[in-house]
């Protein structure tokens, strides 16, 4: 193949890669931006995601199609019910005080592994994908599935997109997020919004692994890289800004792609985290945020 | 004429006193275990110096505690060096790497502070990996027998290898508490519990944190280099993540800001999940559910309740 055709190929990959990590990185970036939690724990709501959709898959009987739409809406719902109850028992009874909820979340990631590991097995186990067809460019055949899961990740961010601008739970979410004391002196329910964000930021990296669980396998850790990931994401982009986390989930994923498709994928990690601790330092606000005060 | 007698270095000479005494009335198992406990509680100490006493949460000690290890370990295997020497390179590599990663991480503050010193853990371990044919990654060094013992001292013996934890113990103790009770110890609390107030006082937080954090990263670099010296055994899982975490959990368990609490936190940690394990595999769990329930009901830890309460002076 020449160059051309293999960095279109490159290209096309970073492009799933950049759908199914910008919807995980807007759960990340929505549970920070509106309650100020950073969730260590929100990559094992994603693999939490995968796993049950694997659970899903092999235990309804009916069509591998019809079973894997189900999957797509009971296991973002399931782990959405979990992290409301995440929140609602450990992470409000804190206060949401930043150093407490980030231990709390890391003892969520450990007991959430753990479950995985007991009820699911340490095996990597793979969904099917809803259909097979290979869409023929001029160069190279490509999957019909992972051209869908780009489709149907832009679609669900727009719905985001609309939830939070054109709705009234956007507007109150976003006066949640301005200032919380103003909004619960209004007869806004804080609390209730917080357990609602903190479900829907879950649902979403739920949906995400749902979506690529047919292209990776589920497996117990694989919790881990979606995690370091949006947070690459969520930094780059800005703490908090829905905008910038998607642009930078879009340059982290085609870049992701190219690079890991040229390079050791270990040495482009090493930049990565590398890139990520040196924007924080030296731009907190982010590349694309405007600085805070 | 009357003596006045430090009941906080007594109490503290005591617990060494009392380690002493169980290097011969432990049983086999315990005795290895607890020489194991002494060596990660230098470890934990020298993670309280950073977060219970500085109020610097870290989450990536991992990265100064593997500088030991590899320090130590490469220094030996790499370098030829005997194993005492090996012992302080990998005790500097310990304050070194944590003095640069403070020089960038302390321009941060709060949970972004936590982020960056997680990113730079990280980047060392993946650098571990990627530098397998020097490191040999998850595979990890083992450290020849012949190579482990310091002048007439075997470290691969049980007895001697006791004592040795012991003597590092004792002095990562003393130092410890006579660190926190110095003047500068108590600026270290000063910039935990309000910074702009100490820096109004003419004190440079920037300089204080960085030194409490070179500090540390001695402790942790030290315990690293024992580690590898006494267990033969230098791993990549060992600055893995997990690795930045566990100081943590012991130290909120044992009691931020106690000297003795680490050691107590590990000790504790150490026989729950022992026994723990007796009853179920799910090890992961004890860990998860011990960090949410002490955030939730004991954010004081054992030592910090023990203070709150009944010994007002503890130190």
């Amino acid at each position: 193949m020449d160059f051309g055709p293999f960095l279109l190929l490159a290209l096309i990959e970073g492009l799933v890669t950049s759908a199914v990590l910008a919807l995980t990185a807007v759960g990340l970036s929505l549970t920070f931006g509106i309650m100020r939690v950073v969730n260590v724990a929100h990559g094992e709501f994603f693999m939490l995601g995968a796993v049950s959709a694997w659970f899903v898959t092999s235990w309804l009987p009916v069509p591998p199609a019809l079973a894997f739409a189900a999957a797509l809406l009971l296991c973002p719902l399931f782990v959405g019910v979990v992290a409301v109850l995440a929140d609602m028992l450990i992470l409000k009874r804190l206060n949401y005080q930043p150093e407490a909820t980030i231990v709390a979340t890391i003892g969520v990631l450990y007991i959430l592994q753990q479950a995985a590991l007991t009820v699911f097995g340490p095996d990597a186990r793979p969904v099917a994908a809803p259909f097979n067809f290979r869409i023929q460019f001029p160069w190279f055949g490509y999957s019909g599935y992972k051209l869908a899961v780009i489709v149907a990740a832009a679609a669900v961010l727009a719905g985001v997109w609309l939830l939070l601008t054109r709705t009234k739970i956007g507007l109150v979410m976003r006066a949640t997020q301005i200032d919380r004391d103003t909004a619960r002196a209004f007869g806004i329910n804080v609390d209730r919004v917080y357990a609602g964000v903190f479900g829907l930021g879950a649902a979403l990296a739920a949906i995400a692994a749902v979506l690529i669980v047919p292209i990776q396998q589920a497996h117990y850790l694989m919790g881990a890289d979606p995690l370091l990931l949006s947070f690459i994401v969520v930094i780059i982009g800005g703490l908090g800004s829905l905008r910038g986390t998607l642009v930078a989930a879009l340059l982290i994923g085609l870049s992701d792609g190219v690079i890991s498709t040229f390079f050791a994928p270990t040495l482009a990690k090493i930049i990565a985290t590398l890139l990520v601790a040196l924007v924080l330092v030296f731009r907190p606000q982010g590349l694309f945020g405007k600085p805070a005060l | 004429m009357t003596v006045r007698i430090d009941t906080a270095l007594a109490l503290h000479l005591g617990l060494i006193a009392l380690l002493l005494a169980l290097h011969f009335a432990a049983p086999d198992y315990h005795h290895a275990n607890l020489a194991k406990i002494m060596v990660l509680a230098v470890y934990a100490m020298g993670y309280n110096i950073a977060y219970g006493y500085t109020g610097l949460l870290s989450l990536g000690h991992a990265l100064f505690f593997a500088a030991g290890l590899y320090g130590a370990a490469m220094a030996i295997t790499v370098g030829g060096v005997p194993a005492g020497p090996a012992l302080i390179a990998g005790m500097a590599a310990g304050g070194i790497v944590a003095a640069a990663v403070g020089l960038l991480a302390l321009r941060t503050t709060g949970v972004a502070f936590m982020i960056v010193t997680l990113m730079f853990a990280q980047a060392g371990y993946l650098t571990i990996l990627y530098l397998g044919q020097w490191t040999r990654g998850d595979e990890g060094i083992v450290i020849a027998q012949g190579l482990r013992h310091i002048g007439a001292l075997d470290l691969t013996d049980e007895g001697p290898r006791y004592l040795a934890a012991l003597a590092l113990f004792t002095a990562g103790l003393l130092v410890n508490l006579w660190l926190v009770r110095s003047p500068f110890g108590r600026v270290m609390v000063a910039m935990r519990e309000n910074e702009d107030r100490a820096r109004m006082l003419g004190y440079n937080p920037f300089q204080v944190k960085l030194v409490a954090l070179a500090i540390s990263g001695l402790y942790a670099g030290a315990a690293g280099a024992a580690y590898a010296v006494m267990f033969g055994y230098v791993g990549a899982s060992l600055a893995s993540v997990q690795y930045s975490i566990l100081p943590l959990l012991w130290v909120l368990l044992g009691g931020a800001g106690t000297v003795a609490g680490p050691f107590l936190g590990v000790l504790v940690m150490f026989y729950l999940i022992y026994y723990a394990g007796t009853l179920t595999s799910a090890t992961l769990l004890v860990v998860g559910v011990a960090l949410v329930a002490l955030v939730l009901f004991a954010p004081k830890g054992i030592l910090g309740a023990v203070r709150e309460r009944l010994l007002k002076w503890l130190p």
